[in-house]
């Protein structure tokens, strides 16, 4: 709730719609016990008197009322039919949405075509046609209203309970032998609450407008009730001689729906966790970089990562995604990037190209060089003319990077024509040739397939084929088969290895399998914590991991033909980056720890092999000294 | 031994471009006619690659979704309607994304209490009991109880589940990919942790994943599914160390193991399931298949002993 609060405050313009709306409600409330004239006293004698006459602070009406006092009794009447309408709309069609949405099939079917078929009549005609039936009051008024928004909250509602009809523990909450009604009340109900009160907060003024509508046409409130509408119905015959009696009403409805509207924006963007995580907040074009200095260049690699820093800063806290993290890739070489999730091996690749998405993240130190020259900080029209022509990526999920909507063809000419101008008809020539270079049968029908026409494994192939659109020297393949599988996993990977040696790239590949390191990779480093715990070649460290945390991680992968037996698991989870131990971040996991493990700063020590441990394996260490 | 499971001919078939009256358009097969036996505090490892209709054939073993031709029996007794109540006494599900399964406006203890109070009518300090028991098994803190399922990392949450299936005191366990979510370092973890509970609370499992290692590793049988039809079963070290049928092999031979060459690029995906082959569906990839093999589907026969193929030439060991 004070999370809520704080956000929604964030928002000044939602504050001041809070502080206006706060203000004309306590006015309503209020309202009985003011001194004010009674609203309904005629005294003709007074009419029409302009504002700041002797005792009538905004003037007199067509009758000599007082306009203070029917304005404030009147905002208090149009307040609680608005409100009252927005809830029995909200609720009423929060039911319908819910019950359509959980049941579906036919009950779905029926109803939302019920809804439907109000949705299709304007909705003044349609309020009218319920008033002309009901007889003109405030209260069918009221109701009125409340019917006609009520498809709005039916299909929000309803789609939003598709959704979650479909989650797994609603499935888990059937199999505990919950019945409908009670899974519909505790699973279902507290779920959508968030998104009708979203609703309700957006739609409330708007109802407020409508009563008002219905009211000045004289549906509503009847003489000498007044409301907001029907003071502005009378006021309109005398619009040019007495102005004041329409401006006073007519201020007051701007300032209420201006003011809930504002509210109810403020009110959706807290509540709305994909706002509320800053997803429509557009990231910068390239991480945002605060260094102080940088680092000199070490390696003469085509790629080198010195002392890399990446942190996500997000309000007080400071995720070390990325701590002093060095690399160097060579010309045709790959080298794996192992390590579980949250270990910053993504982030580390990220980071290359200024990928991290900003904010939360910002580059701290360090520095990246494309064969001598330095990517961080360089300004963002070098790196996009690098992005893809040197450095392309490969990612996980291709459904996800390839855009639904446009042809696979389309997407890799424009690949293409991005960083080399040439025709569409040269370009398409090329398109064809690269489908056929990731073996892609048929591969001139299938430019006019859309990525979900295609097989996991196919579209994975069309992902490769962009990464190598433009014949970039390095590919920085990030879980590429972690999603596909077994079989489609090891002709990708084949895959890879072809073009790796027919094309002379270099492959930065981020995995958590050792399996699939040990049969593509030359050298392996291993990260843990947002730290390089150990690296060297592939065959070795796998033979004999020097770092505890990589041998107990190898140990505890099964490994086919081993057959059925206990495994050896590592107690414990991996650390929070935003609160890492003094010392080695594996320490309090780790069996062979000592005192000196956990108090400061452990380095990475060794020439080929490097491990970042006070105490490495024994197996490592024998095989150091034979050679 | 008695059987803790069996299945006749269950199947399950989608129909695909409905009619407001008269029969669909077609019909799609996620799962042709499986008959399977589990005995009693055995380990049923089913393998296969996406699409292969495990996750149905799971979901139709614990009720909920109706299948549309064969019989379930739970230790002799039939199951005849989709009541995931009247299953959830027998059989119980963990599901594969583990803070999904969780609902997060609930906390933990009401989670936990859902089974107990609606499947065996707990109440008051026999419920307590009950969840403080279940909470020890699975080696998680008391004081998580409270908690919402947003503050527990994907290990902490899937032995939530866990606890939350025993809950019900099932005599089997349907485990859906209970370890593919989580990092390796915690699925050692967990599978140990599911290895231990079996003989505790003498439990039969059903655990299903696309990982041959892991399945290997926990499976005592393993029974392997293609294109919705199970295409061979066997003991767990016999069926990926001399697999029968050519598709376990192929499915053996992907399977990355250090040291080993990578394979070559074989071609071939699924066929497509609107139309499928007249014979068996894994011809159009497979280096054995004849003519007949093209017409006529291979029924599941036993090749030696206990190991059994759905294949025309099977594959010597």
């Amino acid at each position: 709730m004070k999370l809520f609060l704080s956000l929604l405050f964030r928002n000044r313009l939602a504050a001041f719609g809070a502080v206006v709306l706060a203000i004309i409600v306590i006015l309503a409330v209020l309202t009985p016990l003011l001194p004010l004239h009674p609203p309904n006293a005629t005294n003709t004698a007074n009419r029409y008197l302009r504002p700041l006459a002797d005792g009538h602070l905004l003037g007199t009406d067509h009758l000599g009322r007082d306009l203070l006092s029917r304005l404030l009794w009147g905002t208090r009447l149009s307040l609680a039919v608005g409100f009252a309408a927005a809830l029995i709309a909200g609720l009423a069609g929060a039911a319908i949405g819910v019950m359509a949405g959980y049941f579906g099939g036919r009950t779905d079917n029926v109803t939302m075509r019920g809804i439907d078929m109000l949705m299709a009549f304007p909705y003044i005609l349609l309020a009218l046609a319920i008033v002309a039936v009901l007889g003109p009051g405030l209260l069918n008024a009221l109701i009125a209203v409340a019917v006609v928004n009520i498809p709005f909250f039916a299909r929000n509602i309803r789609g939003v309970t598709v959704g979650i009809a479909h989650r797994e523990f609603i499935d888990a909450a059937r199999l505990a032998g919950m019945g409908h009604a009670r899974i519909l009340l505790t699973e279902v109900v507290p779920n959508i609450v968030p998104v009708v009160v979203i609703a309700m907060s957006t739609t409330i003024g708007w109802m407020i407008l409508e009563t008002a509508g219905l009211s000045f046409l004289g549906l509503g409130s009847q003489p000498p009730q007044a409301d907001l509408g029907s003071m502005l119905g009378e006021a309109r015959s005398a619009l040019i001689t007495a102005p004041h009696t329409s401006i006073v009403p007519g201020v007051m409805i701007l300032l209420i729906v201006m003011s809930v509207n504002l509210l109810g924006d403020g009110i959706r963007d807290a509540l709305d966790p994909r706002l509320r995580s800053g997803a429509l907040a557009r990231p910068m074009a390239a991480t945002r970089v605060d260094r102080r200095d940088v680092p000199p260049a070490q390696g003469d690699g085509l790629l080198t990562i010195d002392a890399l820093d990446t942190q996500f800063q997000i309000g007080k806290r400071i995720y070390k995604a990325v701590n002093q993290v060095s690399l160097d890739l060579r010309p045709g070489e790959c080298l794996g990037l192992i390590g579980e999730s949250g270990s910053g091996k993504s982030v580390t690749a990220l980071s290359v190209m200024g990928l991290v998405a900003s904010p939360p993240g910002v580059i701290t130190g360090g520095a990246v060089r494309l064969e001598g020259q330095d990517l961080i900080g360089a300004p963002y029209e070098v790196l996009r003319s690098l992005r893809g022509r040197r450095v392309a990526y490969i990612f996980q999920d291709p459904l996800s990077t390839l855009h639904p909507l446009y042809r696979i063809g389309d997407q890799l000419t424009e690949a293409i024509r991005v960083h080399d101008p040439v025709s569409h008809a040269e370009a398409h020539k090329r398109a064809v040739k690269l489908l056929e270079d990731v073996r892609i049968p048929n591969a001139a029908a299938r430019m006019c397939a859309y990525p979900h026409e295609l097989s996991g494994g196919m579209r994975q192939r069309v992902g490769i084929a962009m990464a190598l659109a433009n014949d970039p020297d390095i590919i920085i393949a990030d879980e590429p088969t972690t999603a596909l599988d077994v079989t489609v996993q090891a002709q990708i990977l084949a895959l890879l290895d072809e073009l790796r040696q027919s094309r002379g790239l270099a492959i930065l590949f981020i995995t958590h399998d050792f399996g699939v390191v040990g049969q593509l990779c030359d050298r392996v480093a291993v990260m843990y914590g947002g730290r390089i715990v150990e690296t060297g070649p592939t065959a070795e460290v796998l033979a004999a991991p020097a770092h505890p945390y990589t041998r107990r991680l190898i140990a505890c992968v099964p490994e086919l033909g081993q057959g059925q037996r206990v495994l050896a698991a590592i107690p414990g989870l991996p650390p929070a980056v935003d609160q890492l131990p003094d010392g080695c971040a594996f320490a309090p996991r780790c069996e062979k720890a000592r005192a000196a493990c956990k108090s400061g700063e452990i380095a990475l020590t060794g020439a080929t092999r490097k491990v970042r441990c006070l105490y490495p394996e024994e197996a490592h260490v024998a095989r150091a000294e034979n050679h | 031994m008695s059987l803790a499971l069996k299945t006749t001919d269950l199947a399950k078939s989608f129909d695909i471009g409905k009619r407001l009256f008269g029969p669909p358009r077609a019909q799609v097969y996620a799962v042709r006619p499986v008959s399977l036996d589990v005995a009693q505090g055995e380990t049923l490892g089913i393998v296969g690659e996406s699409g292969c209709g495990k996750s149905t054939l799971a979901r139709m073993l614990v009720g909920l979704s109706p299948p549309s031709a064969g019989e379930i029996e739970i230790e002799g007794r039939a199951l005849d309607r989709a009541d995931p109540a009247a299953f959830g006494r027998l059989i119980q599900y963990v599901f594969q994304d583990p803070v999904s399964s969780l609902n997060p406006r609930k906390t933990i203890r009401q989670i936990m209490e859902a089974p107990l109070r609606q499947l065996h009518g707990m109440r008051g300090a026999a419920l307590e009991a009950r969840i403080a028991e279940l909470f020890d098994a699975v080696n998680l803190r008391p004081e998580f109880l409270d908690r919402y399922p947003h503050e527990f990392s994907g290990g902490q949450a899937q032995r939530i589940g866990i606890a939350r299936a025993l809950a019900a005191s099932p005599r089997i366990l349907i485990l859906d990919e209970p370890v593919s979510a989580l990092d390796v370092s915690v699925q050692a973890q967990v599978l140990n942790l599911l290895a231990d509970l079996k003989v505790e609370f003498n439990l039969t499992y059903l655990f299903i994943s696309h990982d041959l290692a892991v399945v290997e590793a926990v499976s005592d049988r393993i029974a392997v599914l293609y294109f919705g039809s199970v295409v061979e079963t066997g003991p767990a070290e016999k069926v990926f160390a001399a697999p029968r049928h050519p598709y376990t092999k192929l499915l053996a031979d992907s399977a990355p193991v250090v040291g080993r060459p990578l394979g070559g690029a074989q071609s071939g995906e699924l066929p497509d399931p609107l139309n499928p082959p007249p014979g068996c569906a894994f011809a159009g990839r497979c280096p054995r298949a004849s003519a007949l093999c093209r017409a006529e589907v291979p029924r599941l026969r036993a090749i030696e002993g206990d190991q059994f193929a759905a294949c025309h030439h099977p594959r010597d060991a």
